[in-house]
């Protein structure tokens, strides 16, 4: 029995939350559909009074333009290479850390601390290592190479130019899997050594009785029952790798490139941003939708294939 | 079987056992180095920030880098606080920050209160409907938020950075999952004593429900100090600018040649709060983390 003064009273405690959602969530989505669907749409030009043709002509321009595929394949090439990295780092370091006793909770500690940083700030702390310190303009030449390059001069290597004017595609993507990666690390393993800690240790006295090898052990028992922790970890990874945007930011400033072709590491979602700041929004939400399609057909296709693997 | 047989067969055994035992010691070995090894590739950064920042210029540019600064000098960071104007900066951050959280924990609190205790029509559908809005990609939202903010005349003002992020689906279904383990029983036991709802709430529900509370309102918190994207869009000046915005602004340089230490000074100063944030409220902070999978 539903009594009319708790109906009232639930009503009254929701209105808040109500109120807002409706203006800051549900009404967006209704209207990026529509932005989306009106051909070259602009707020400010709406206002102006112009009208604009339903058509899906946002999302031809979008996915003809070059820059959005450059967008496109610089995030997908991050996605690809990072995920797996940084899960299989992560696995290592958590099955690690679960392995011993003196010392667990200060690494674990360390090992979290990436996490409660400000991605742009430690951003810069990485573009400080790579960069080339002291750079006489017009020549290339540095007064120092940086810590990084250095580095790669003690063990012997040829220094590189990482970041700065003039660098090349390669090195640029090479600096952005080390920081994502490093960025990535502490929720994967915090996610990891959880799900290593509650796995039941009868199965790993089973293994010793059998006097079972430790590389079987570890593929036959821990992967498998850690498998619905793997599947977290690498679905929210590549969800979260779809919207790589302010890591670059950190790395390369708003230019989202070396001095010399800013965009060049341009994500998806730096191209929605983009769109919306030159009152493009038509072609914003296009792009945006573009975005969550992507992303729902990668998860479900991820769902899938680890529905398969996944031992619950 | 003879008896000298047996012997050999458990001097046999015992070799195994000291191979084993030697295998199992390199094993340990293996894996504490390996830990060492990730843990300070970990910590480099940080530890090249604050020795960065404690150099003078000249010593930082040096050929051969110093892994302790032969003089510390403390200049740069004042010269930080006043080269990206950190200070106010800093009292926007910390102003959004407090507001937002206090008004966000009061909207949660009570919208979590109405679904897990009370009874009303349409419950199980509302909380169906703002659970798939969790799926939607932000940026799909900050297209048209970003248009709703500029017609209300928010633009540079704190209500823009505020109110758009005041109700979190996430922290409600958090805060309810909590609330629905109070046992119903004390809630009707309250009404027969002829306590009020808020009064319930107040002395009850929110003291029980403490822990998450106080992870909700750190990670709002984090939020706030680490936004970026959208303090960017909606703010133009110093005046409500968020920290984060003011760090990467202030030291940009075409040419790539920025004063480096003292620009590790400002990230010095940025990251310190939060480390401290950390140091003493670990326990909250990771377990609110691992139950939500998001960052700030």
């Amino acid at each position: 029995m539903v009594d009319s003064k708790q109906q009232w009273k639930a009503w009254l405690y929701l209105s808040p939350a109500i109120v807002l959602l409706l203006v800051f969530t549900a009404w967006p989505i209704i209207n990026t559909l529509r932005m989306a669907f009106l051909e070259n749409y602009s707020g400010l030009q709406e206002i102006g009074g112009a009208t604009f043709n339903f058509g899906i002509g946002n999302f031809l321009t979008v996915i003809k333009y070059k820059k959005f595929l450059q967008c496109l394949s610089n995030t997908v090439g991050l996605c690809i290479t990072t995920v797996p990295i940084s899960t299989i780092l992560a696995l290592l370091i958590a099955v690690a850390l679960n392995s011993i006793k003196p010392l667990q909770k200060i690494l674990q500690t360390i090992f979290f601390l990436p996490y409660v940083t400000n991605s742009i700030a430690i951003g810069m702390v990485f573009a400080a290592m790579f960069n080339i310190i002291g750079l006489r303009p017009g020549g290339g030449y540095a007064d120092t190479w940086g810590i990084i390059n250095l580095a790669i001069q003690a063990f012997g290597g040829e220094p590189i130019n990482w970041i700065n004017a003039g660098s090349n595609y390669g090195p640029n993507i090479i600096v952005m899997i080390v920081y994502i990666v490093w960025n990535a690390l502490p929720f994967k393993i915090l996610v990891l050594l959880g799900g290593l800690q509650s796995i039941n240790k009868q199965y790993y006295d089973a293994a010793k009785v059998d006097s079972t090898s430790r590389t079987r052990v570890f593929a036959r028992i821990t992967v498998p029952l850690l498998s619905p922790m793997l599947a977290y970890v690498i679905i929210t990874g590549f969800i979260g790798g779809f919207k790589e945007y302010s890591s670059i930011i950190g790395i390369f400033g708003e230019n989202m490139g070396p001095a010399h072709d800013a965009g060049r590491l341009n994500t998806m979602v730096g191209f929605v941003y983009d769109a919306l700041e030159r009152d493009f929004q038509g072609r914003a939400s296009a792009a945006a939708l573009i975005l969550f399609g992507i992303i729902l057909l990668v998860t479900l296709f991820n769902n899938h294939v680890i529905k398969r693997f996944t031992h619950y | 079987m003879s008896q000298k047989d047996n012997v050999m067969q458990a001097k046999d055994l015992q070799k195994v056992s000291t191979a084993s035992k030697v295998t199992q010691v390199l094993v340990k070995f293996g894996v504490y180095a390996f830990l060492i090894i990730m843990a300070l590739i970990v910590l480099f950064p940080f530890y090249w920030m604050i020795i960065s920042s404690l150099k003078d210029l000249s010593e930082y540019r040096a050929p051969t880098p110093t892994f302790w600064p032969n003089k510390v000098v403390w200049d740069n960071y004042p010269m930080a606080f006043s080269t990206a104007n950190l200070g106010q900066l800093f009292m926007n951050t910390a102003y959004v920050g407090i507001v937002s959280t206090l008004l966000s924990l009061v909207i949660t609190v009570l919208s979590a209160f109405a679904f897990a205790r009370l009874e009303f029509k349409g419950k199980e559908t509302l909380f169906g409907l703002l659970l798939a809005t969790m799926m939607i990609p932000g940026e799909l939202f900050t297209i048209t938020n970003y248009l709703t903010v500029k017609n209300l005349g928010w633009m540079d003002t704190f209500e823009a950075l505020i109110v758009p992020f005041l109700v979190s689906v996430f922290y409600i279904y958090l805060l309810r999952q909590n609330f629905m383990q109070i046992p119903n029983e004390l809630y009707l036991a309250a009404k027969v004593d002829g306590c009020k709802d808020l009064k319930y709430l107040w002395k009850v529900m929110i003291p029980l429900a403490m822990p998450t509370l106080i992870s909700i309102t750190i990670l709002k918190m984090m939020g706030a100090w680490n936004s970026y994207v959208w303090p960017n869009l909606v703010t133009k000046s110093d005046a409500t600018r968020l920290i984060t915005n003011g760090l990467r602004n202030a030291f940009s340089d075409s040419t790539g040649d920025v004063n480096y230490p003292v620009q590790m000074a400002a990230v010095v100063i940025v990251s310190a709060p939060l480390f401290m944030v950390f140091l003493f409220l670990r326990k909250y902070i990771m377990a609110g983390v691992s139950r939500s999978g998001i960052k700030g």
